[in-house]
């Protein structure tokens, strides 16, 4: 039986527990075969790609590409565009993040308790989400709109002149954080709702027998057990400040004079439309090294202080 | 190899040339893409002139393929030449030249031109159109789809502020003064309705330019290697552009979206704004008011810069893709074809012929606004365009910017655009 034609069935049959040989091992490799496949292609060769290219010149024409070293390193710490896009986009991951997931909790918690009206509000705080952030942008541009936009409107009925929000350099980016804030606080909501409703009510109970405020509860009973969906929505929201760039192409095209530049979007306009695709490869390796490091910085450090059920 | 197999493979060789020579001649393919840049149904009236272009020539059929916008087809068509599947034919912004050239992605058109029809029908353009389609000599870019800046007005606006409803300001100083009585005021001092618009987040350059030809001043020389960002001419320009805002508070502070410029001047928070002649039909259906087109005012001189887009060959055609390619390109540029084109878009018919056509004086006649542009070619200059364009651009973008959001002075922003483009450029030298 041991040599028969179907090793699997062979082991499930056997009492102790066979070494795998080699057939077993092919089976397993080639069960991964597909996901492998997927990930070296999109994942992996582009990133090993795009760090080899960085130490390229750009091909251009009938010039081809040359080893240039760290030329394109040098060359991104003398850009200015470089630093104030990277400036820009710490003062947005640092903005955005705090208020999306401050927001998100806030609500789940409100739609959580037994008030009038609840479905109509879980839907109209997850509404932003599924509408694409294209159309969002639009929709916000016109809110932004001197004079006759919603938001001037509004301060128009307390006397506030009209204010021209995405045209001057000390609002346009808070009103670009305004936009992202707006459309992720409704999807984390939705991993809040989930996990609240997983808390068992004994233990709020509980604390409130021993005499606990709610905010004392909430603080040392209800945040702590959600503690692992907030590192998911950190997770989440840290990426998306990188990565979700589509409102800065519809509101601002990063200006005015790179105030609204992130940095993906800079990465955007050196590599189409500078066709600068070594330098672009460089600032994308800025990025994914800031990622990695905030990933594993997530992983390791804060992983750990995280208590899971 | 022995001799006998390379016998064998050159005869093999040539028959599949053969082959595939004769079955090009019965049929020739071309791929073609363009973007939409205005309003209008222009896949529709694109597709009806490839198929009665492919009616009237047996033998050559084209693929046309919208590309999304200018930015969004030049992405497509270099990716696609990059990988090695160029589009045969493209329309593309004019001031792309450079960089098709300077990625070897597109051939000129000079050796096509081999009968005196073919060499008269490429001095049938407007020179004005010409200037950014040609250089070192050569000719790269034909103008299909080509505008430029034009001062739209309301006149109701003009009436209620005691002014001539049909004239509008011809100088810089008429604009200023015109200016005072148009910008409207509520008791607390909010401005309920500006007097002008020049937008400056899109296309800000090209607005410039508006003002800098106006100053007797060109922003760089024909072969696209040298600037002139901070000579006084332009600084003085940029200077009355910020003090429309500063100074004179005739115009909103700040920069000003390009994108909802018209909607301001439909919502008559602007009475007057500056943009292209595309936008022409879109302000003809939706200003609620009686509106008037102007050419830009003057000031040491008069002018606008030309912009849109040109039809381009890629390389890697065979000869008898190239002469088919240029067949539809005289073909899509008859003085009736360009006639009919600038009628149903608004981008101002290419070549002087076009507007003695039945149809186009038809046409202006019943709208008289449409021909304002074309006058105004008299004056019209090259829009900015140099090598490594994009960003040679964003350094001009940003320096007027920052000048409008009052983060520097127009000195100061023009010397720091002018040292940036230098920088850019010294490989071109």
């Amino acid at each position: 039986m041991m040599h028969g034609a179907e090793p699997a069935a062979a082991m499930s049959a056997a009492a102790a527990p066979p070494r795998p040989r080699l057939s077993t091992q092919f089976h397993g490799w080639l069960l991964l075969l597909p996901a492998a496949v997927l990930l070296v292609t999109f994942t992996h060769y582009p990133t090993v790609a795009t760090i080899i290219d960085s130490f390229f010149s750009t091909p251009k024409g009938r010039r081809a590409a040359v080893f240039v070293g760290a030329d394109n390193y040098q060359a991104m710490l003398g850009d200015p565009v470089f630093w104030r896009a990277l400036a820009n986009n710490i003062v947005y991951a640092a903005s955005v993040i705090p208020l999306t997931i401050a927001l998100a909790l806030a609500m789940a918690i409100w739609v959580n308790g037994k008030i009038a009206g609840r479905p109509f509000l879980r839907l109209s705080f997850f509404t932003p989400t599924v509408l694409p952030m294209i159309a969002v942008a639009n929709i916000w541009q016109f809110f932004y709109a001197p004079g006759y936009g919603l938001l001037d409107q509004l301060l128009g009925v307390f006397g506030t002149p009209a204010h021209n929000w995405l045209g001057d350099q000390s609002t346009a980016l808070v009103c670009l954080i305004a936009v992202a804030v707006w459309k992720d606080a409704g999807f984390f909501m939705i991993f809040y709702l989930a996990a609240l409703q997983q808390l068992s009510p004994q233990l709020a109970e509980a604390a409130s027998i021993e005499g606990a405020g709610r905010w004392y509860c909430f603080r040392r009973v209800t945040f702590p057990l959600l503690m692992p969906t907030t590192l998911f929505v950190l997770i989440n929201a840290i990426i998306n400040s990188f990565r979700l760039i589509d409102h800065i192409v519809v509101m601002t095209q990063g200006g005015p004079d790179n105030t609204t530049a992130l940095l993906l979007f800079y990465i955007y306009e050196v590599g189409f439309k500078f066709w600068d695709t070594a330098y672009a490869a460089t600032l994308t390796v800025v990025l994914l090294v800031f990622l990695a490091m905030v990933a594993l910085g997530q992983f390791l450090i804060l992983d750990r202080r995280i208590h899971y059920q | 190899m022995s001799a006998r197999l390379k016998w064998l493979f050159a005869i093999a060789a040539t028959a599949l040339m053969a082959l595939t020579s004769a079955a090009t001649a019965k049929d020739i393919t071309l791929s073609f893409y363009y973007p939409i840049a205005v309003g209008g149904p222009i896949p529709k009236i694109i597709d009806g002139y490839v198929a009665d272009f492919e009616k009237e020539n047996p033998g050559i059929s084209i693929k046309a393929i919208y590309a999304g916008t200018y930015q969004d087809t030049l992405v497509k068509a270099l990716t696609a030449f990059k990988s090695g599947e160029p589009p045969d034919i493209a329309v593309l912004l004019s001031t792309d030249m450079f960089t098709l050239i300077d990625e070897d992605a597109i051939a000129p058109f000079d050796d096509l031109l081999k009968t005196d029809t073919e060499k008269a029908w490429l001095k049938s353009f407007y020179p004005a159109f010409m200037e950014n389609s040609q250089t070192g000599n050569k000719t790269w870019g034909i103008p299909f789809q080509r505008s430029t800046i034009v001062m739209y007005w309301n006149k109701d606006a003009f009436k209620a502020a005691g002014l001539d409803p049909d004239k509008a300001p011809d100088t810089w100083d008429e604009l200023v003064a015109d200016g005072q009585k148009l910008t409207q005021r509520d008791a607390s001092g909010n401005v309920s309705q500006w007097a002008v618009e020049i937008p400056s987040t899109a296309f800000t350059y090209w607005l410039f330019q508006g003002l800098t030809t106006a100053n007797n001043v060109r922003l760089m020389n024909p072969a696209g290697t040298q600037t002139a960002f901070d000579k006084p001419g332009v600084i003085e320009a940029l200077q009355f552009w910020v003090d429309l805002s500063r100074k004179d508070k005739i115009q909103p502070a700040g920069t000003i979206e390009w994108g909802t410029t018209p909607k301001d001047f439909f919502e008559k928070k602007a009475a007057i704004m500056w943009t292209s002649t595309g936008n022409l039909t879109n302000v003809r259906k939706n200003a609620p008011f009686p509106f008037g087109v102007a050419m830009l005012p003057a000031h040491q001189g008069r002018g606008s810069p030309t912009g849109g887009g040109n039809f381009y060959f890629f390389k890697k055609m065979s000869d008898d893709q190239r002469a088919a390619a240029f067949k539809f390109v005289q073909w899509m540029t008859t003085p009736e074809r360009a006639a009919d084109w600038g009628i149903q878009t608004g981008y101002v018919a290419v070549r002087p012929d076009a507007w003695d056509t039945d149809a186009m004086k038809k046409y202006v006649a019943d709208f008289p606004a449409a021909a304002v542009a074309r006058d105004q070619l008299k004056y019209a200059v090259a829009e900015l365009s140099t090598h490594d364009n994009q960003r040679v651009t964003k350094a001009l973008n940003d320096g007027i910017q920052a000048a409008l959001t009052g983060t520097k002075t127009p000195e100061q922003a023009m010397k720091d655009a002018q040292a940036e483009a230098v920088r850019i450029l010294r490989f071109y030298q």
